[in-house]
């Protein structure tokens, strides 16, 4: 075991996996030499030559489609996008290709592809950096995606990722990078996807969150139980497809809860778990389902995020509505 | 004193005319069938002559079918072809069979001589998932519908091939709109920075739906667009089968031998609608245009050059027509037999492991269709 940062925990995960299997390659923009932006490439090249590990021109819709025709030839293609603020540019080669790639062509071709990239809030990055994107992935049929909030979910949940013989989004949350450190075996494990993990467990009510609002409703709930409420926290790590069955089953058991996400209210995933619920455990609730989520705007200007975006106390405020409701 | 015209220190216009100057339009065969003077004729045996012959009159029949067919109702969405014989089907016949294709929506043809059956293009003009159940060792994608993603992706071909040190093409072909797509220069451009085995071809058949080739850009050829991503770029006359042919095989030989992509500008013209789906080409274009490039219709004049050389004849075209009547009725009758889609043949074909929600409405599906 190691302590390591998310950002280590990534890089691990991506030698593990350069390792076993020759046809990983890794590139996007200043990923090889450099170690990319985050250094979540770091000493990769160096250790795999430039042929795995490369640096591309500036244009992510080209390193969509790079990607694709490396899959084609037998590649096992990990393409990175700087900042997923930067998706809307390959949003064909994602969801109009790549994600379509089985299907359309009757379980002849498919597209085993990684893509990473960062993005998220409480860094005051420049515009179209931090934007929460990841319900625009979940809409698309052909797509998983996945989104750690751990150093030790993110090994594991990259690794599963790698392998999987369809495309994965994997998205890394900034402000989790280096925030803290957890203890990660130094040997290869894999996390299913499309599996929740009950981050804390509790009787009276449940958060259902993922990425950076995992450790803000950690914190909320440990709030909440010094006023003598149980509150059982399940980190979704795929927000697509959902893991309803652990859902369902902490809803049956606390007959409360909420959502918790980071993008806007209109945007996210949240609204998708809020129905699924609603769907499948109406009589087990004891009050509604409600959401925290960002207010209705663009992602704010930098100076903003703090009012902007939710934090534990949003998370307090909103369970103690559905607690006395 | 009255003040002199000014000399640009910087004669940037000069430039521009100088690199447009050297984007002359090479053919060898004129549209009488001659071989144009000084021109450099391919080396192709006369079996090789007449078997291009073959699949030219081959793929206008296939048209002429096609067409009718979708009129009947027999089949979908189709893309006519006629006028683009040469630009299609002689690029092709420069490839091996280990090359890659990536084909636009109107490059069927294409994609049925490199090894699709053609009752599986049937089926995938109608909309059914067999008809891009590529058989193993045909390498070609399905018909890209979305105009310029081939571009890109064959890039990544093309880098696959280079990694894997193996002696092959990723070829990818658009049309002359496609080239003002920003994935069109991305792919090009790509491949360049890679050197990569990569052919791309702009069948510039002077129209995209209704808008002209002026329309697009006011480069005065699309091949000069090579000059953006610093590859070499070729103008061919592409109702000119030698031309296009030897055009595709100096790429393919440049792009094995390590020396990266080419883009080749195939001038042509379809003498169809854009598609069957209602387009109408008398709104846009005129009957004197028509009969002008009809004087230039690449089965003319290979059909004279052919005859003159003494290795092709009616005899020989009849039987080729006939053929292909027998082949497409035949055809389109295996595209008859195929079995009608399920929902849950479309869910299994979503991912290898089905995740909840598919394996869910899977048996909702099954259900339903067991009833």
């Amino acid at each position: 075991m190691a302590q390591m940062t998310m950002i280590q925990a990534i890089t691990d995960a991506l030698r593990t996996e350069l390792r076993n299997d020759e046809n990983v390659l890794v590139f996007g923009e200043d990923v090889g030499v450099n170690g990319g932006v985050f250094r979540a490439t770091e000493g990769l090249q160096k250790e795999f030559g430039e042929d795995r590990v490369f640096d591309t021109p500036l244009a992510e819709s080209g390193i969509g489609g790079l990607a694709i025709g490396l899959s084609t030839q037998g590649f096992r293609p990990v393409p990175e996008i700087q900042f997923f603020g930067f998706v809307y540019e390959v949003i064909d080669s994602i969801s109009g290709q790549a994600a379509r790639w089985r299907y359309r062509t009757g379980n002849t071709f498919n597209a085993p592809i990684t893509i990473r990239s960062p993005f998220g809030g409480g860094v005051f990055t420049p515009e179209m950096h931090a934007d929460s994107l990841e319900g625009l992935m979940a809409q698309q049929p052909g797509l998983k995606v996945v989104i750690p909030s751990t150093p030790y979910d993110a090994k594991g949940l990259l690794i599963s990722a790698i392998r999987d013989n369809d495309p994965v989004i994997f998205l890394e949350h900034m402000k989790l990078y280096r925030s803290f450190r957890q203890e990660v075996p130094e040997e290869e494990y894999t996390i299913p996807l499309g599996k929740a993990d009950v981050k804390r467990e509790g009787t009276d009510l449940t958060i259902v969150t993922y990425g950076a609002m995992v450790h803000d409703s950690i914190k909320a709930a440990e709030e909440l139980e010094k006023e003598g409420h149980s509150v059982e926290v399940i980190d979704l790590r795929t927000v697509s497809p959902l893991d309803i069955e652990t859902i369902i089953a902490s809803v049956e058991k606390t007959n409360r809860a909420i959502v918790v996400q980071e993008a806007q209210k209109q945007a996210g995933i949240a609204a998708n778990v809020v129905a699924e619920i609603n769907d499948r455990a109406i009589l087990s609730l004891e009050a509604p389902v409600l959401r925290v989520a960002a207010p209705d705007t663009v992602y704010p200007f930098a100076q903003a995020e703090p009012v902007w975006l939710p934090n534990h106390k949003d998370i307090v405020e909103t369970a103690k509505k559905v607690l006395e409701f | 004193m009255a003040s002199k015209t000014k000399k640009a220190q910087f004669d940037a216009v000069k430039t521009l005319e100088t690199i447009e100057s050297k984007f002359e339009m090479v053919q060898i065969l004129n549209e009488k069938g001659e071989i144009v003077k000084d021109a450099t004729v391919p080396d192709m045996t006369d079996e090789q002559l007449e078997e291009l012959m073959r699949r030219m009159v081959y793929t206008r029949i296939l048209d002429q079918r096609s067409i009718s067919l979708n009129r009947q109702g027999r089949l979908g969405f189709y893309a006519p072809t006629a006028g683009q014989e040469a630009s299609q089907v002689a690029s092709h016949f420069a490839l091996e069979k280990e090359d890659f294709i990536l084909p636009g929506y109107r490059d069927v043809p294409q994609i049925v001589w490199h090894g699709l059956p053609l009752y599986q293009a049937f089926l995938w003009s109608r909309g059914h998932f067999m008809g891009m159940q590529v058989p193993e060792g045909v390498n070609v994608l399905p018909p890209q519908i979305i105009i310029g993603a081939q571009i890109i992706q064959a890039t990544g071909v093309a880098l696959g091939f280079k990694k894997r040190n193996q002696k092959a093409v990723a070829i990818t072909y658009t049309g002359d709109g496609g080239s003002s797509q920003g994935d069109f220069y991305e792919g090009i451009n790509f491949a360049g920075a890679y050197g990569a085995p990569a052919i791309f071809i702009v069948q510039n058949n002077q129209f995209a739906i209704s808008t002209p080739r002026e329309l697009q850009t006011a480069g005065k050829t699309i091949a000069q667009k090579a000059v953006a991503a610093g590859i070499p770029g070729v103008l061919v006359d592409g109702m000119d089968p030698l031309a296009v042919y030897a055009a595709v095989k100096e790429a393919r030989e440049r792009a094995i031998n390590g020396g990266g992509p080419t883009l080749i500008e195939t001038m042509c013209y379809r003498y169809g609608p854009h598609t069957m789906a209602g387009d109408d080409p008398t709104r846009y274009r005129t009957s004197d245009e028509d009969s002008e490039w009809e004087k230039k219709d690449p089965l003319v004049r290979f059909r004279t050059y052919l005859e003159g050389k003494g290795i092709w004849n009616e005899e020989k075209e009849n039987a080729v027509i006939e053929q292909a009547k027998e082949d497409i009725k035949e055809a389109i009758k295996q595209a008859d037999a195929a079995p009608k889609q399920k929902v849950t043949d479309l869910i299994s074909n979503m991912f290898e492991q089905l995740p909840h929600n598919l394996e869910e409405q899977y048996e909702i599906y099954k259900e339903k269709e067991s009833k």
